[in-house]
């Protein structure tokens, strides 16, 4: 299947947008008409062709664009993408993973030759055509880990495990949902998750690191997350909270439809050969209200998952100043007819 | 999206493609993969779980891949033959052949190389040799600093191969020869910054690991993997009150391998005793539960709740589990 790569930004201009195909392939995050956490934590297995379920690692029309605008966050910040000196190894395991997966879902845009530790990698969306060696730090022109990664949609972070924990020992961060790299950078799963309302007391966290810590090689997982972002904003670091903080500021009646995009995490687990390490993909997917709604079902099941969520998750979800808007504009697209099961559209 | 709390167990399709003797009780197998595709790379330290089908058993024994890391076009395992134990091992042995076909799992690595490190300070045991076989090669691919002290009852094999690679890195203390292992004075002269890893018999464990404790290690330091094979015992039967099935475990199997006999997929990882991964709740029982694992703690054994099933087993009239 060929793919047009959009050109189009993810600030200033926002001149990013889904085509019909996009809007259909969206993961929508929710399986029925509320919400509330789950490890839902499900089998990375190929699954509907043509969805985001169906290749280990996506590559869809945002790729080109997604990658200049990681150009951009890397240039004025470098560290966005930071890697603790122990996690070289689980960079080259991260570069092999996706160099392999990637050149078998799509030979048209990427291949892969080896010969033994020489490597040559050809990716054609983004005009790169390199030769280097295996393990060899010295002739790639980044760590294996920021080369692969300014190549790949998603946030990644790289965790160590040890001591019957995680620790967020390596990333590259800069499509996040607020949080700094920078300030996670060496802390175990339950540090870095500190901030999250409600799921400690559900013992949410305790369950989830049990079955990371028992991720095995060969058989990933995924789950969904979501939160909401004004604008299509892919860097909605608290870093630049200064450039985008007050965008919530700019949602009216009039525009909330245009302006509030629906942001899906696709996150996958997959354990790592020779350093053992777990890596933590967190693909970000983007969709305007609007957009979201000429889906019937999801237009419908969204207005009630919104109007019936508790207050704590509204705030934490970025949705406490916009939620009436929110809710009024979703409304008209409720007519109170029941939705099938299943997060895919009739 | 459902919650799923493990994927079904995905196993390779692999042939013996040949069969080294390297004493009178080690054999070395080597396995490549039946349809040709390269196996996934390993980590130093990495098992498999190989499925044999032993007449009307079905057995899934852990052995630590001793080939190389980056080696994609077979495994290699090394079994020492166990003449009182269940069976894997005779049928390993005694049975196999050069281009028999079985199934192997994935790599799983439960004895990883922690590369904070910046020293390595190895030590085996006996036939516990075999997870630092495939460290080595990685650790001098990496250019790390490690030794290996390698405790043995006399000539085992391996030394030869061991001296041949790494030279002075690795030393050797024969019991024939009443060589000692110098524990003290290696836990007493490392630089700052050392971790230990322990693998070989119980008795050798819990001394190096009480040592390391006793000389001030600091616990995340020190690494170390059990080789603990599910024992033999008294045959008895386990109701599974999910699946609603009463299941019979034979005196040479274990309780997990019985409960994958009667066709239920029963998470598992390590088969040892030590990943936690089998933990099964205990409904109501009437005898008394064998507890073998290292998992669990004390409290939990005396507690009656749960159960390691790769390696525990049961004695009296009913046992009753959440599976």
């Amino acid at each position: 299947m060929t793919i047009e790569f959009n050109n189009e930004t993810f600030r200033g201009d926002f001149t990013f947008s889904n085509s019909q195909r996009a809007i259909e392939r969206f993961p929508f995050p929710f399986h029925e008409d509320k919400y509330m956490y789950a490890v839902n934590l499900e089998p990375h297995v190929a699954f509907r062709p043509g969805s985001v379920f169906e290749q280990p690692f996506d590559v869809d029309e945002h790729y080109v664009g997604e990658m200049n605008d990681r150009a951009l966050v890397l240039n004025e910040d470098p560290l966005r993408c930071q890697s603790l000196p122990h996690m070289n190894i689980a960079g080259w395991d991260l570069l092999e993973l996706i160099m392999t997966s990637k050149a078998a879902s799509y030979p048209q845009w990427f291949e892969l030759h080896q010969d033994g530790d020489r490597w040559h990698w050809i990716n054609r969306p983004l005009g790169i055509d390199d030769t280097f060696t295996f393990m060899d730090n010295a002739t790639l022109p980044y760590g294996p880990m920021e080369y692969i990664l300014r190549q790949t949609q998603g946030d990644f972070a790289v965790l160590d495990q040890r001591e019957n924990n995680l620790w967020m020992d390596a990333g590259m961060i800069t499509t996040q949902a607020d949080w700094s790299l920078d300030f996670d950078l060496g802390m175990n799963f339950m540090e870095w998750h500190g901030p999250v309302p409600l799921a400690h007391e559900m013992g949410i966290f305790d369950r989830a690191l049990k079955f990371l810590l028992n991720v095995r090689q060969g058989q990933p997982a995924r789950r969904l997350n979501w939160t909401m972002t004004v604008n299509p904003r892919l860097d909605t670091s608290p870093e630049n909270y200064h450039k985008w903080g007050s965008d919530r500021m700019t949602v009216n009646a009039d525009n909330v439809g245009e302006l509030m995009h629906l942001r899906v995490e696709l996150q996958s687990f997959w354990r790592l050969p020779r350093s053992n390490a777990l890596v933590f993909p967190i693909r970000c997917f983007l969709i305007s209200l609007q957009d979201l709604a000429t889906v019937p079902k999801w237009g419908r099941r969204f207005h009630r998952v919104i109007r019936d969520l508790p207050n704590e998750l509204a705030d934490y979800k970025g949705l406490t100043i916009t939620r009436p808007y929110v809710i009024e504009y979703m409304s008209q697209f409720d007519d109170g007819a029941e939705t099938s099961p299943g997060i895919f559209a009739d | 999206m459902a919650t799923k709390a493990h994927a079904p167990t995905t196993m390779i399709e692999v042939e013996v493609v040949a069969i080294t003797v390297v004493s009178d009780i080690i054999k070395r197998f080597r396995f490549e993969p039946v349809d040709g595709q390269p196996l996934p790379v390993f980590g130093g330290g990495a098992h498999v779980v190989v499925e044999m089908q032993d007449g009307d058993t079905q057995r899934r024994n852990p052995y630590s891949i001793v080939s190389p890391p980056g080696t994609t076009d077979h495994y290699a395992v090394s079994v020492r033959r166990d003449d009182v134990g269940r069976g894997g091992s005779l049928y390993m042995h005694n049975s196999l052949q050069v281009g028999d076909r079985l199934f192997i799992s994935h790599p799983v690595n439960l004895f990883p190389i922690d590369h904070r490190a910046r020293k390595h300070l190895l030590i085996a045991g006996g036939i516990g040799i075999t997870p630092f076989l495939s460290m080595m090669a990685q650790l001098e691919a990496e250019e790390s600093h490690f030794e290996l002290h390698l405790s043995v009852r006399s000539d085992g094999g391996f030394l030869d191969e061991i001296h041949e690679h790494y030279g002075k890195r690795g030393s050797f203390y024969r019991d024939d020869r009443g060589e000692v292992l110098p524990l003290a004075a290696l836990l007493a002269g490392q630089p700052l910054g050392t971790h230990l890893y322990v693998c070989g018999p119980e008795g050798m464990l819990n001394w190096v690991l009480k040592s390391a404790h006793d000389a001030g290690w600091p616990s995340q330091n020190v690494h170390y993997e059990r080789f603990l094979a599910p024992p033999v015992g008294t045959p008895y039967e386990v109701l599974l009150a999910v699946s609603n099935i009463t299941v019979k475990v034979s005196a040479q199997q274990s309780m997990l391998e019985a409960i994958e006999a009667a066709g239920i997929d029963a998470p598992y990882m390590c088969r040892g005793g030590a990943c936690g991964q089998c933990e099964t709740k205990v409904l109501s029982f009437d005898g008394e539960l064998l507890h073998n694992d290292h998992f669990l703690t004390d409290d939990e054994h005396a507690g009656g709740q749960k159960i390691m099933p790769c390696v525990s087993r049961f004695q009296g009239r009913e046992l009753v589990l959440e599976r």
